[in-house]
């Protein structure tokens, strides 16, 4: 009998290649930038730092560990983290709503998050520093979210096309309220804008710590359930013959997505296109078995959400917002990949 | 307690929302027979089959299996007494063929155990007598409908249960394989001892398989019986409201039923 443990027949050698990867794309993309570090500085600046060992900084300038570690890594790690957030977030809604058109955003969350943090720039509110605003914009999502189940359900049933469809009408009502406080913000409009475009720059550790906190534990519960989210995807009245709670483990998912989102929008504004295309994408290469799916689009949503703040941040002449960015960059190859692989095909 | 009976329903009433769709219904089902259940569409041949599974709860009534109510077993353990074939099935996500199958095993391997050596024959066993062992990597969103269902059936198959249910099964099958698998079926009640309940839409298939036939209208039940006793002319007009003729055929050695035009 083989029983091997750990993810189910998931590749270690892709996992652990992925890894390499973001940790490589994390300490050159550290070192980029209108001051330019090498490598092996980043790297002894972070074991400076881990380690303590004074002697790693010799001949080392002393403004870069405030940069390394003060400017750029806490953007950077945050960029990864909300990478791998939305795009395990867009797995999981596509799981879970039986929809290949599903995103983080189908269920009214960006809406939401949107509403709350113009709310809190209208109104000025500064009440918490700068959290106020990723507080307003995560309240925002989260009431968002519970009004769609509440409005979805039916005797304790929820079903996809139900909840699909209230996203999009709380969605709509909370679009046309962010449009009226636009209307009246006047002189915050442009602040509004920009918060809705989404942008990494100045993020704290505080931002990395908290992100990683909801992301890294989003990843673990969607990992648990990754064999039932494959069920799941038959229906729900075989999922039920085959042994899942189908409700609750679709209304567990769904939160917890939910909450990922709600995190990674409240510290970043919103990026499109990462929750719809990174599964996409890792689903033509690893195919759609979540529990490889899962680890595989957490990875690569990270690198490529990091490398495009990258590519704003140090290579363009100014700064694009990130959303933009990513909508700019990922349509037009998600449009080349899906011609390509002709997906009529197999998702027809 | 009657150890050879399987389901024991009980005044069953089912409603969507005001519509009633099961009207004091009730029936017992024996262990290790072929259960056809027949009846005009619309008659909640599903819904029953539904409750069954516990997929939906009775307005009020009660399922008992194997004795006890179905209320108090866990998905997890119904999942490895009942399996379903459901009447349509859709998937948006390009899984293989055989990956799909294997899913029938899911009731059997813990959370983050991979599939056994056990489950791994069984499932290319029941792949190879459904015939879908030559497109076992092809997707299923590729499958047309027919061969979509010899999956989903390989699926349920591999379950492994006591107990089988097809929704109309076989109804985008071919006739190759549609008496394949009722016999496949029917061949796993006499040897196996399992107890097949399908919702079946041709009366001569019902005749040609089954040991048991439940004639169903509006909500509840008719008729039923052994084939022998209860599948005449007086039911299938009463159900249906169609005259026919029913006569002992020699050639698939059961009862057939002829239409007038």
């Amino acid at each position: 009998m083989i029983k091997k443990t750990g993810l189910g027949g998931l590749p270690g050698l892709q996992t652990l290649l992925l890894i390499f990867l973001l940790l490589l794309v994390i300490i050159l993309s550290t070192g980029m930038g209108y001051i330019k570090i090498s490598p092996t500085h980043v790297l002894k600046v972070i074991f400076f730092k881990i380690t303590g060992i004074p002697k790693l900084l010799q001949g080392i300038d002393g403004v870069f560990p405030y940069v390394i570690m003060d400017v750029r890594l806490p953007r950077i790690l945050t960029s990864a983290i909300v990478g791998a957030g939305l795009s395990i977030a867009g797995v999981v809604f596509q799981g879970i709503l039986l929809n290949p058109l599903a995103d983080p955003y189908t269920l009214g969350i960006s809406a939401g998050a949107a509403f709350g943090a113009s709310i809190a720039l209208l109104l000025d509110i500064t009440l918490l520093g700068i959290y106020s605003v990723p507080l307003f914009a995560f309240i925002g999502a989260v009431a968002t979210l519970f009004a769609v189940i509440s409005l979805s359900s039916f005797e304790g049933q929820t079903s996809s096309n139900n909840l699909i469809l209230s996203g999009i009408i709380v969605a709509a009502i909370l679009s046309a309220g962010i449009s009226f406080i636009k209307y009246v913000a006047d002189e915050q409009v442009s602040i509004i804008i920009f918060w809705l475009m989404g942008s990494f720059g100045s993020k704290t550790w505080a931002d990395v710590f908290l992100t990683f906190l909801f992301v890294s534990t989003g990843i673990l519960i969607c990992l648990f359930f990754a064999r039932d989210l494959n069920i799941i995807s038959l229906g729900d009245r075989s999922a039920n013959s085959l042994g899942i709670e189908t409700n609750r483990v679709r209304m567990t998912l769904l939160v917890t997505a939910s909450m990922i989102t709600a995190v990674c929008v409240s510290v970043s504004g919103i990026i499109g296109f990462v929750g719809l295309i990174i599964p996409h994408l890792m689903r033509f290469i690893v195919g759609p078995d979540n529990r490889r799916l899962i680890p595989a689009s957490a990875l690569v949503g990270a690198i490529l959400l990091l490398s495009a703040d990258t590519i704003t941040r140090a290579v363009l002449p100014t700064e694009v917002p990130i959303g933009v960015l990513t909508a700019l960059i990922g349509g037009p190859f998600f449009c080349y990949i899906f011609k390509k692989k002709r997906i009529v095909k197999t998702y027809g | 307690m009657d150890k050879k009976r399987a389901f024991e329903v009980k005044n069953l009433f089912f409603y969507y929302g005001k519509t009633q769709i099961l009207n004091d219904l009730s029936l017992n089902i024996d262990s290790g027979k072929f259960y056809g259940i027949v009846g005009p569409n619309g008659c909640g041949k599903t819904t029953l089959l539904d409750l069954l599974i516990k997929n939906k709860r009775p307005a009020s009534g009660a399922i008992r299996y194997l004795g006890h109510n179905i209320k108090r077993y866990q998905r997890r353990t119904l999942a490895k007494e009942i399996a379903l074939v459901p009447q349509d099935f859709y998937i948006n996500f390009p899984f293989t063929v055989k990956e799909i199958v294997m899913m029938g095993r899911h009731p059997h391997i813990s959370r983050f155990a991979s599939p056994s050596v056990e489950d791994i024959s069984i499932r290319d066993e029941i792949m190879e007598r459904m015939e879908i062992d030559e497109f076992k990597e092809k997707y299923v969103t590729e499958l047309s409908g027919g061969e979509k269902q010899r999956v989903v059936i390989a699926r349920a198959l591999v379950q492994d249960t006591p107990v089988l249910i097809l929704d109309e099964g076989t109804s985008n099958m071919d006739i190759q394989h549609t008496l394949r698998t009722l016999e496949m079926a029917a061949e796993s009640v006499k040897l196996k001892k399992r107890t097949v309940v399908a919702a079946l839409h041709n009366l001569n298939l019902a005749a040609a398989f089954c040991d048991h036939i439940v004639f169903m209208k509006d909500g509840t039940i008719v008729s039923e019986g052994e084939i022998d006793n209860t599948l005449n002319e007086q039911n299938i007009k009463d159900v249906f409201e169609v005259d026919s003729k029913v006569y002992f055929d020699r050639y698939s050695n059961s009862k057939q039923v002829v239409y007038k035009r």
